[in-house]
């Protein structure tokens, strides 16, 4: 049952991954619950108690809104991600709720070929069984550092 | 002197080798960042409690800012004055005293040399002898002078004092933001691969906003038909411009076929974030200010912010974001100032791009220092103004920028 556990959250991390490396933005949103919470931000400002997010939505409304912004508003030179996931821890914290935190590494890949380690460290989720949808996902990067703009989620 | 010309024209060209010289850059550091002008520090909320300290730069200059046990601010170079190893590690905390871990030499809050480890020897032996001055090489220590809670510092005894560097037009406009004591909210950097004045003057190109920044022309936050204007001070080196909040029904973007139309379908799920409480009570949604050489505040909506520029070479930038709010803020305004931080940043809707237009300018005259930006919008003249189809404050900037710099 555990390891049936261990295998749904180590699925959904990949299917995630392969969503915004593969720039099927629009399935992004349905990663989450109807009043489910994303937010990047730095572990600078976490371990300082400062509650300002890089990215912060409130719901798929709001995770729709940034990824219409992103295909209809915001102009950046093409890039795509490639997403490493690992590490992933699992916790039941009740029936329907699961604590998980997993570590990642985002390179960041250019049209010319250049290729960037652009982001690194931890997801902080709390996902809803049996859809397995986030529920909230902190995305804690290690670095207080951005190059150049964010615009494809992490 | 530079070796370098100015083109004839004058005030509306801008020739590409100043964001690509090594030369211009490094006199940049002598004669701007280090010489007659006030650079941002911190916020004062960042340094509340006696004897609390940040490390930051002024230029390329590593800075230590600290608060000493008297309350009083003091800023200095984080470089010992006996082998030149940074004094202060640490991005922020409380001390003591600062001792440079290299070979314990000692400063207090205000970088004075207050003990040299083993200077008279062990046992009669070694140690300096008596007539030596390491004080000689100890790190500069700035002028230091706080308005409305921000810090600022010079390393020059002949700058006028802050408020008269910042001016009567522009003063008034950072008052009017920095109308009670704020809390930060947290900070991030931006990493962006341009020379700094290209941030700089993108900050005063009011022209661009509602152009490159289609969320604002989309959702009609900021068209350049809307009611606002542009200040710039005498010596062209800051400036502020805003637009008021009332909504935007014209068409003109539509009319004129513009890239940054909105389509009349394109609307938001979650329109909320975009919801301001107009706290200054004025009507203003978006004030964007600038300092010389660097330094920003911008009010955007309810989310307030300091962007510190700091130059990382010829063609690097860090942009050191503070995102801040009142003291006094309920949990409903934390909320809204949370929400609409995503406006701005490395991934805000409406700040985003630049990062990336100040690089293609950067990557784009790669080959050609001698040719210029054709600056001319709004004519050749420097100044304050009721339109943003201008690129006044722009004029000003390298105004401003020639007089340092003397080219």
């Amino acid at each position: 049952m555990e390891l049936e556990l261990q295998l749904a959250v180590e699925r959904l991390h990949a299917r995630y991954a392969q969503a915004l490396d593969s720039d099927a933005l629009e399935a992004w949103p349905d990663f989450f619950t109807a009043d489910g919470r994303y937010r990047i931000t730095t572990a600078e400002n976490e371990a300082r108690g400062l509650p300002l997010p890089v990215v912060y939505a409130e719901g798929r409304a709001m995770l729709n809104d940034r990824i219409a912004s992103l295909r209809h508003a915001n102009i950046y030179e093409p890039q795509r991600y490639r997403h490493i996931v690992s590490s992933v821890l699992v916790e039941r914290e009740s029936a329907e709720r699961i604590k998980s935190t997993a570590n990642f590494l985002v390179v960041r890949i250019m049209e010319n070929g250049e290729a960037l380690l652009f982001a690194s460290g931890r997801y902080v989720d709390r996902i809803t069984l049996p859809a397995l949808k986030f529920a909230e996902r902190v995305v804690i990067c290690d670095s207080r550092r951005f190059d150049t703009l964010l615009a494809i989620p992490l | 002197m530079l070796s370098r010309a100015w083109p004839a024209e004058g005030a509306t060209r801008v020739p590409y080798w100043v964001y690509q010289d090594a030369e211009v850059y490094r006199e940049e550091q002598r004669r701007i960042f280090h010489g007659p002008t006030w650079s941002y520090l911190c916020l004062e909320a960042e340094l509340a409690d006696p004897g609390s300290f940040l490390t930051t730069f002024v230029g390329d200059m590593p800075v230590v800012v600290a608060r000493d046990p008297k309350g009083a601010l003091h800023a200095f170079e984080n470089r010992c004055a006996h082998r030149g190893a940074l004094i202060c590690m640490q991005a922020r905390g409380r001390a003591e005293r600062f001792n440079c871990i290299y070979h314990n030499w000692t400063y207090d809050h205000a970088g004075n040399l207050t003990n040299v480890a083993f200077r008279k020897g062990i046992a009669g032996k070694g140690g300096m002898p008596a007539d030596a001055q390491p004080e000689s090489q100890a790190p500069k220590q700035f002028r230091v002078e706080s308005i409305c809670g921000i810090v600022f510092g010079t390393l020059s005894p002949d700058v006028a004092p802050l408020e008269s560097y910042i001016g009567p037009q522009i003063l008034p406009r950072l008052k009017r933001v920095m109308v009670k004591p704020v809390k930060v909210l947290g900070t991030y950097t931006q990493v962006l691969p341009n020379n700094w004045k290209l941030y700089m003057d993108n900050v005063k190109d009011t022209y661009h906003a509602s152009l490159l920044h289609l969320f604002f022309t989309r959702f009609r936050i900021n068209r350049l038909t809307q009611k606002g204007g542009v200040f710039v001070s005498d010596d062209g080196a800051h400036h502020c411009t805003y637009t008021e909040m009332v909504e935007d029904r014209g068409d003109a973007y539509e009319a004129g076929g513009m890239r940054s139309a909105g389509s009349h379908t394109f609307k938001l799920e979650a329109p909320e974030l975009l919801e301001q409480v107009d706290e200054l009570g004025d009507n203003v949604s978006i004030q964007i200010l600038s300092l010389f050489p660097g330094f920003v505040l911008h009010q955007i909506r309810n989310s307030l912010a300091a962007r510190q520029v700091v130059p990382k070479g010829i063609d690097r930038t860090e942009l050191h974001w503070t995102l801040f709010g009142f003291a006094d803020d309920d949990a409903a305004m934390l909320r809204r100032r949370l929400l609409q931080s995503n406006l701005v940043g490395p991934a805000g809707y409406i700040s985003m791009e630049d990062g990336a237009a100040t690089g293609f300018v950067q990557r784009g005259v790669a080959a050609s220092p001698d040719r210029a930006s054709v600056i001319e919008m709004g004519g050749s003249t420097i100044g304050s103004g009721d339109s943003r189809v201008t690129e006044t404050a722009v004029r000003g900037l390298w105004k401003a920028w020639r007089t340092y710099m003397q080219v």
